[in-house]
């Protein structure tokens, strides 16, 4: 699997209902992506979650080389919805790779809406978390709802579709299968390609009849007993 | 029973919502907003009451009036947020009112910080309120033990007609955690004949009230006061002991800490190291016998008491409890800062060495 595959876009943008595994998608995807090319960019844009940011990781990301954008370090943990001026690189250097982690919802989502002509003159992909264990996103339907609420927000189309079912520590297959149903049947209703599975390394090889690329992680926005 | 994977806040908020609860009333503040973003849209769906007050100060007198006509009310805050509530909650314990606060605690004092913290277990377990009043203090430690707790404290808040708190540090409201709705066993309770919900056919007004004119009525109230807390004490005073049967070292810890120390645990004891882990389920009624008990056993040597605080609160309720049968040491960070089990199997290590 090549990040290429997930990534054939300049920007990727990462959106879904809070608690899917943005972060943890948009962690692993940096990784990935800083293993193919030079210049990746992440953006911690939520500003909805104080906890479990991307943030969290600067020292993992910064030594695989990804350079990490996020409010500047004095205000770090201050619950205000400032965003950083460095952004604007990701959005205007088109020499750079970048994923912005999004907030989640609609709320989280809005952020996007000051910059939207900038993103959309740009080669772009917004990506749509689903996670089928969570209670709110859990049926096509009312992923869908939150899906359009977010392109409402934003003005922007959705491009894809990332599976990432899990249940933490307790992940089986079983739970990842029942996501790749969740978004096959998004699929069917919106026509929104399936970009992706997400799923542990170990069990990447117990999923490879899965027509669509399965992305293998490392599980990275650990809690502090795991 | 099928999981699913819940957010601490929200799971908060659903399970008063599974639990009957039918007025709810907050003010947003990190790291507990999703409890009253959750209830603002999903209450008024199940036929409840939400109202976001226009301040903590606001929310508790809310409780105080929805819980005198005899509702299931609830509001909850992070820390600086509680400390606003405490007038109210001494006037819901002098008016013997049911109802559940929930804090999500942050780093203080002050402001302090959004980050997770336990430096609210004095205002919680002694009252920042004023008055001889004690609330009974539910302290989860996972996303699953929150919701099963916050369905509980709604019964023991009805059956002793008191305040109830359930304090979680912000992680715990913050994490995501695969849960299961299993049944909560329901209490028989007694009826709310005395609530002020219209005279009806009684023959006497139901009066709600912690005013006293006369001190020899104040007196015989905090009387009957004590009676009942003595009754909470007998009956609900929870904890839980991990190998702790054979254990020379045994951590007392809460919530998070508690967490990070069964990893802890697990490292120690594949090294050889007998170590426990004694976890107060309830902060008041704090399980002193249990661990005066457990102090007492000739194979504990000495405690490690972790607290997210700087220097330590319920430290003073285990060194009560241990009563100087053997020393109690301290870990603890504040301000956000949660200890590590790196840190904790150090410190046991270092312990162990010392006592032998």
């Amino acid at each position: 699997m090549t990040a290429a595959a997930m990534c054939a876009h300049r920007i990727t943008i990462i959106t879904g209902h809070y608690g899917t595994g943005k972060t943890e998608f948009a962690v692993n995807l940096a990784l990935a992506l800083a293993r193919e090319r030079p210049r990746v960019m992440l953006a911690d844009l939520d500003i909805v979650n104080p906890y479990f940011r991307s943030r969290e990781r600067r020292d993992l990301l910064e030594s695989a080389g990804i350079r990490l954008i996020s409010s500047s370090q004095a205000c770090s943990d201050a619950d205000v919805p400032a965003l950083p001026a460095e952004l604007l690189a990701i959005l205007e250097d088109r020499s750079i790779t970048g994923i912005l982690d999004i907030g989640g919802d609609p709320v989280g989502a809005r952020v996007l809406a000051r910059f939207l002509p900038k993103i959309q003159a740009e080669d772009y992909q917004l990506l749509y978390i689903l996670n089928a264990n969570r209670p709110e996103v859990r049926t096509p339907e009312a992923a869908v709802r939150y899906l359009r609420g977010i392109e409402q927000t934003t003005g922007l189309t959705c491009t894809g579709l990332v599976n990432n079912t899990h249940l933490c520590g307790e992940t089986t297959l079983r739970e990842i299968r029942k996501g790749a149903a969740l978004a096959a049947a998004v699929r069917d209703v919106t026509g929104i390609p399936v970009i992706c599975h997400m799923a542990e390394q170990r069990f990447t090889d117990s999923l490879s009849d899965l027509p669509e690329t399965v992305f293998p992680i490392t599980i990275q926005m650990k809690k502090p007993w795991e | 029973m099928e999981k699913e994977l819940w957010k601490g806040n929200e799971a908060i908020a659903e399970a008063a919502i599974r639990a009957g609860c039918n007025c709810f009333f907050g003010y947003p503040i990190t790291p507990q907003s999703e409890v009253p973003e959750y209830m603002s849209v999903h209450l008024p769906e199940a036929g409840g009451v939400f109202v976001q007050s226009e301040s903590e100060v606001a929310a508790i007198n809310m409780v105080y009036g929805a819980a005198g006509a005899g509702m299931r009310a609830m509001t909850s805050s992070s820390s600086p947020g509680i400390s606003l509530k405490q007038e109210g909650i001494s006037y819901l314990a002098g008016a013997e009112l049911p109802c559940v606060i929930v804090n999500c605690m942050r780093g203080g004092p002050g402001l302090g910080t959004i980050q997770p913290s336990q430096g609210d277990y004095f205002q919680a377990t002694r009252g920042g309120g004023n008055g001889d009043y004690r609330t009974v203090v539910l302290a989860p430690s996972n996303v699953q033990e929150t919701v099963d707790f916050v369905q509980q404290a709604f019964d023991i808040a009805d059956q002793y007609r008191n305040p109830v708190i359930v304090v979680c540090d912000g992680l715990i409201g913050q994490m995501m955690e695969p849960i299961e709705w299993h049944p909560v066993p329901k209490r028989n309770l007694p009826p709310k004949d005395w609530a002020a919900c219209g005279r009806r056919d009684r023959d006497h007004h139901n009066v709600i009230n912690s005013l006293y004119m006369d001190p020899e009525e104040c007196d015989r109230h905090n009387l009957h006061l004590e009676e009942k807390y003595a009754q909470i004490q007998a009956n609900e005073t929870r904890w839980e002991a991990v190998h702790c049967d054979d254990a020379e070292i045994v951590i007392t810890a809460y919530g998070t800490p508690a967490r990070i120390a069964l990893t802890a645990l697990e490292t120690l004891r594949a090294e050889g190291i007998k170590v426990g882990l004694f976890r107060p389920i309830t902060l008041w009624p704090f399980p002193e016998k249990a661990l005066h008990e457990l102090a007492g056993a000739a194979h504990v040597r000495a405690f490690l008491d972790v607290e997210m605080s700087s220097s330590g609160q319920m430290l003073d309720d285990v060194r009560l409890a241990v009563e100087g049968q053997k020393p109690v040491h301290y870990l603890g960070h504040a301000g956000g800062v949660m200890p590590t089990v790196e840190e904790m199997v150090e410190s046991v290590k270092r312990l162990e060495k010392e006592v032998k």
